[in-house]
């Protein structure tokens, strides 16, 4: 046996027909919810939960487990699931993550579960150190960068420096008054207050923008759905 | 008389059951679809840039293509798939399939199925494209393959050994590719990309993501990303730009063109709805104010 063979999903015309229906059919008992709840919507959301749990653990477990951790500890035991790894020299220092894993399972034993703490120790604190690195890096001191570029670009047409002028000027105006709105330490009045004025409409417009790729991302997924029951409909796929 | 039955008629309106807005959008998105209403998206600058950057790579460039989403977001996301694995395969690059969503290799084999093996059976697994698969860690996974790509990636998909394709052989770390593209629709994603892989390595790094997520990416552009596709319109912009400089595509590689149809059909309804709704709105408020 090899771990998870790529092969084609429902290869013989049966099995495809078969999953084209059921498919279509739990899309509908989806869709039925539009009208009212009701107990063929509540079986197919509780499928869609139950099968999505299961499938990102046994996708985890074969393609990451297995492969990375167990076949470098037991390597000479791996024949039946990963030949590839038969031969290879045993990687003893893969028993701390090993370990790490056990422990972190103590959690179903109460009196035994404070174990699980130093493992969800190192995760969170593995997590928050390489997190908070990058997000200062790229989110913060890039951004405040990419906010300041230079107004005149060498080479570039009195049309396009104009627009670019335009452009640096609306992000930087932009971003200061949309910071000066969550400023809350001095009195929003005066200037002060009509900079903040101006934040709380650049937000809108963000919000707006955010708004409208919200709906068109919702209508492409109602898009693939409809496009998946005409052709159900139409028997070209089965 | 006739003021109250206008008024009546205005108070409907806005109290209109909702179940009829969500009929109007399936027959403004089904009728498109019914008779094949396409539309074609000239291609912005952000999505010509990432074009551009595939097209400007000498032959035989590695290009790391990341599945980071699922099946539902596949309307979105798949023909971003296409479109760039087509572009990138024929430019003769390398192309490596991974995911950081376990639902994101099956994505992955659906190209394969239908575009690789369909529309370039001449590229060889192994040479020029290889299915590296899923694994777990998210963004401690891509910090980890930046500094040793093959201690995570010890086999491909099928289980056979790394080192034992020629198109791993020189691949040591991210480092190692000319360019990453994250195609994704959360968290990990093309985000992750940018922070753990494209900022730290300096590697080039593109992608896109579902419509919801764009937003949230259009920052990083010029700077910290060369080039994005936000939503199903991205994609189609994508597949315009292919078009227009490989023809023979025009049939094959429009998906989101066709998928884009219905939107703007969806889009007019919910414009209406909304022009609608504020009319019955501020109606309904000059009402109260006369009768107060």
């Amino acid at each position: 046996m090899i771990i998870l063979e790529s092969q084609p999903i429902l290869t013989t015309p049966v099995a495809h027909a078969v999953g084209v229906w059921i498919a279509s059919l739990l899309t509908l008992m989806i869709f039925s919810f539009l009208y009212k709840d009701n107990p063929f919507y509540k079986f197919a959301e509780h499928l869609f939960v139950g099968i999505s749990a299961a499938y990102w653990m046994t996708v985890a477990f074969w393609t990451t487990l297995i492969p990375n951790m167990i076949a470098r500890l037991w390597p000479a035991h791996m024949g039946g699931v990963l030949p590839a790894a038969v031969g290879q020299p045993r990687e003893w220092i893969y028993i701390i993550p090993f370990a790490f894993g056990i422990i972190l399972l103590t959690r179903l034993v109460s009196r035994i579960a404070w174990l699980s703490r130093w493992a969800m120790g190192f995760v969170i604190g593995f997590a928050a150190g390489t997190n908070f690195t990058r997000y200062l890096q790229s989110d913060f001191v890039s951004q405040i960068h990419s906010t300041m570029v230079p107004l005149y670009q060498p080479g570039a047409t009195t049309a396009s420096t104009i627009g670019n002028i335009f452009s640096q000027l609306v992000v930087f105006g932009g971003v200061v008054s949309a910071l000066v709105y969550f400023f809350f330490s001095k009195e929003h009045k005066g200037a002060f207050g009509r900079v903040a004025r101006f934040g709380i409409w650049i937000l809108m417009a963000a919000f707006g923008a955010s708004f409208g790729y919200t709906v068109m991302a919702r209508i492409s997924l109602l898009t693939g759905r409809m496009n998946y029951l005409i052709q159900w409909v139409k028997g070209a796929s089965w | 008389m006739a003021e109250e039955e206008k008024l009546t008629i205005i108070e409907r309106l806005g109290a209109v059951d909702r179940r009829y807005v969500f009929l109007l959008i399936a027959i403004a998105v089904i009728i498109p679809l019914v008779l094949h209403y396409a539309t074609s998206i000239p291609t912005s600058e952000i999505v010509q840039s990432l074009f551009d950057k595939i097209e400007s790579l000498p032959g035989g460039s590695r290009i790391l293509i990341s599945f980071d989403y699922g099946p539902s977001t596949v309307p979105e996301n798949q023909p971003m798939a296409n479109a760039v694995t087509r572009h990138a395969l024929e430019k003769s690059h390398r192309i490596y399939l991974m995911a950081l969503w376990p639902t994101g290799s099956r994505q992955s084999q659906q190209l394969i199925d239908e575009i690789i093996k369909v529309e370039f059976p001449d590229k060889v697994y192994g040479v020029d494209w290889i299915h590296l698969g899923y694994k777990a860690g998210n963004q401690g996974l891509i910090n980890t393959l930046l500094s040793d790509f093959k201690g995570m990636y010890t086999t491909d998909m099928s289980g056979k050994p790394i080192d034992s394709f020629p198109m791993m052989k020189d691949i040591r770390t991210l480092r190692d590719f000319d360019l990453i593209i994250g195609l994704g629709s959360g968290f990990p994603g093309t985000k992750e990309w940018i922070q753990f892989a494209g900022d730290p390595g300096d590697i080039p790094v593109g992608g896109g993501t579902t419509a919801v997520m764009a937003p949230l990416l259009y920052p990083y552009y010029p700077k910290q990303m060369v080039g994005f596709m936000g939503g199903l319109q991205g994609a189609a912009e994508y597949e315009y730009a292919l078009v227009k400089k490989y023809p023979k595509y025009a049939k094959r590689s429009r998906i989101a063109s066709t998928t884009m149809g219905p939107q703007v059909t969806a889009h007019l309804v919910i414009v209406a709805f909304i022009i609608l709704g504020n009319i019955t709105y501020l109606l309904e408020r000059r009402r109260k104010r006369k009768y107060r």
